[in-house]
């Protein structure tokens, strides 16, 4: 099986899941929007999701591409370690052509599994896994806006999801083109247009969810006036 | 005028493939700035005969940038710290007065170290031997009329003809990733009509025998692209991605 067996088998498992998951966070970004604009069409959104059977579905899906993506990063890495020898360098130095995060894409992947984790803790454990579990929590899990309130108050938790868009911009300055790249969609021209697209569109994203953050975090999105 | 220059160097002596090795310090005094890196080490071996010791061993042949022989890791890059230059192209004028220079073997599981510096990089010539090549009989040189080829292939093909095979690209990469040698040897024949017919065979065995030699998975970091002597391009990564790719989803 080319894909468990190449060495370009395997980046192409990396670069088809890494995709699908810069796509889902576009998705997850159009209705975190929503938030900002009105309590009810937010909560509109949560119900329609819930713990129906399409977004379970979905979950697992989602579930699923994170995990290979992460299985195979830690393969990856130890299979390039141990091409690399046992003896190292005693002397390196980087070039300015290479990026610091295309060298350090296994630390940041991994800071941004530790911030999925307290994401994973903060809402779908309070929602749709409070639904399927039948766990009664502080509010009703379909009440996504009252989550997003309490989980905001708390400046804590705005930093550290602030620090962890950052990682998880620099994850994806380098693997949006890197995916692109390795999928053979680059050349001498396109390599430079995928490095422009990717900084572009990470950053827009990135963006849009620190902006709502800050939004929830210093009470100013007009869903929190109307909402009180 | 360039002027001589004193500086220690610090060179990677290893009795064998499976001994420990340890770095040697020497002072070099007065060395002209138009001595070339391997005239200088030369120098320190004239010295080291002179008074009885075992010289320091480093490959080398042709001395002109084209065999891609010549193999060492200068403080931190491979070949040194001029970009698109091998070794040998690299002058002592690039240094300066009272500089420690770390000269280091290729570091890749794949590229045993032989003796000191010089490391076995007979892979590369297994995975030429795994399907680098085209396998029809040509005969006599035809007409450059015969088949028409485009000018922008013919460059492309020729640029990626340059790659010497020195492993620089292997020595650079965090992963030991031989990536760029083989994406331009299959580059080079890939573009071509003469190379097209074997093309997907090509690049299927090549990858393969990259991977059963023990080379790395390439992560895109450019830090190749960024030491190769011959400035080849990681877009012949993506077109290697792509034929791979393309004779795999045929299969």
């Amino acid at each position: 099986m080319w894909l468990i067996n190449s060495p370009i088998g395997r980046k192409v498992v990396m670069s088809v899941t890494g995709i699908c998951l810069i796509l889902f966070l576009t998705f997850h970004c159009c209705m975190n929007v929503a938030a900002f604009f009105s309590a009810s069409a937010y909560n509109t959104v949560c119900e329609f999701l819930g713990s129906n059977w399409y977004a379970v579905l979905g979950t697992l899906g989602l579930a699923f591409l994170a995990v290979c993506h992460i299985v195979y990063a830690f393969i990856l890495t130890a299979q390039n370690r141990r091409a690399r020898g046992d003896e190292r360098y005693a002397v390196t130095d980087r070039r300015p052509e290479v990026s610091w995060a295309s060298q350090n894409m296994l630390v940041l992947g991994l800071i941004i599994l530790i911030g999925l984790f307290l994401h994973l803790y903060n809402f779908w454990g309070h929602m749709m896994f409070a639904e399927l579990a039948g766990v009664s929590v502080a509010h009703d899990p379909a009440d996504g806006f009252a989550w997003i309130q309490d989980t905001f108050a708390n400046p804590v938790f705005s930093i550290l999801y602030l620090v962890w868009l950052c990682a998880i911009w620099f994850h994806l300055s380098h693997g949006f083109w890197s995916a692109m790249q390795t999928l053979g969609f680059s050349g001498k021209i396109w390599l430079k247009r995928w490095q422009m697209i990717g900084i572009v569109y990470v950053t827009v994203l990135m963006g849009v969810f620190a902006f709502l953050i800050l939004s929830f975090w210093l009470g100013f999105a007009p869903s929190y006036s109307s909402a009180l | 005028m360039d002027t001589n220059i004193s500086f220690t160097l610090k060179v990677w002596r290893q009795k064998g493939p499976n001994e420990k090795g340890h770095f040697d310090t020497f002072e070099m005094k007065d060395i002209p700035g138009d001595t070339s890196f391997l005239e200088m080490l030369d120098i320190l071996n004239e010295q080291l005969i002179e008074d009885g010791k075992e010289p320091f061993v480093f490959d080398h042949d042709c001395r002109e940038g084209i065999c891609g022989m010549c193999s060492l890791y200068i403080n931190g890059h491979p070949h040194g710290p001029a970009q698109g230059a091998t070794t040998c192209q690299l002058y002592m004028r690039r240094f300066h007065d009272g500089d420690v220079i770390t000269v280091e073997p290729w570091r890749s599981a794949a590229f045993p170290v032989i003796r000191d510096c010089m490391v076995d990089r007979s892979a590369f010539d297994k995975i030429i031997a795994a399907g680098g090549y085209t396998s029809v009989r040509t005969g006599q040189a035809q007409d450059a009329n015969a088949i028409l080829i485009p000018k922008d292939a013919a460059d492309e093909a020729m640029d990626c003809a340059t790659c010497i095979g020195c492993g620089a690209c292997v020595a650079a990469c965090k992963n030991g990733s031989a990536m760029l040698f083989v994406s331009s040897k299959v580059s080079q024949l890939a573009l071509l009509p003469q190379g097209r017919p074997e093309a997907a065979k090509r690049a299927k065995a090549m990858v393969m025998k990259m991977e059963e030699l023990g080379f790395g998975n390439c992560t895109n970091t450019r830090a190749c692209e960024a030491e190769c002597p011959k400035n080849e391009s990681i877009a012949n990564i993506a077109r290697l991605n792509r034929e791979f790719i393309k004779a795999k989803l045929a299969d």
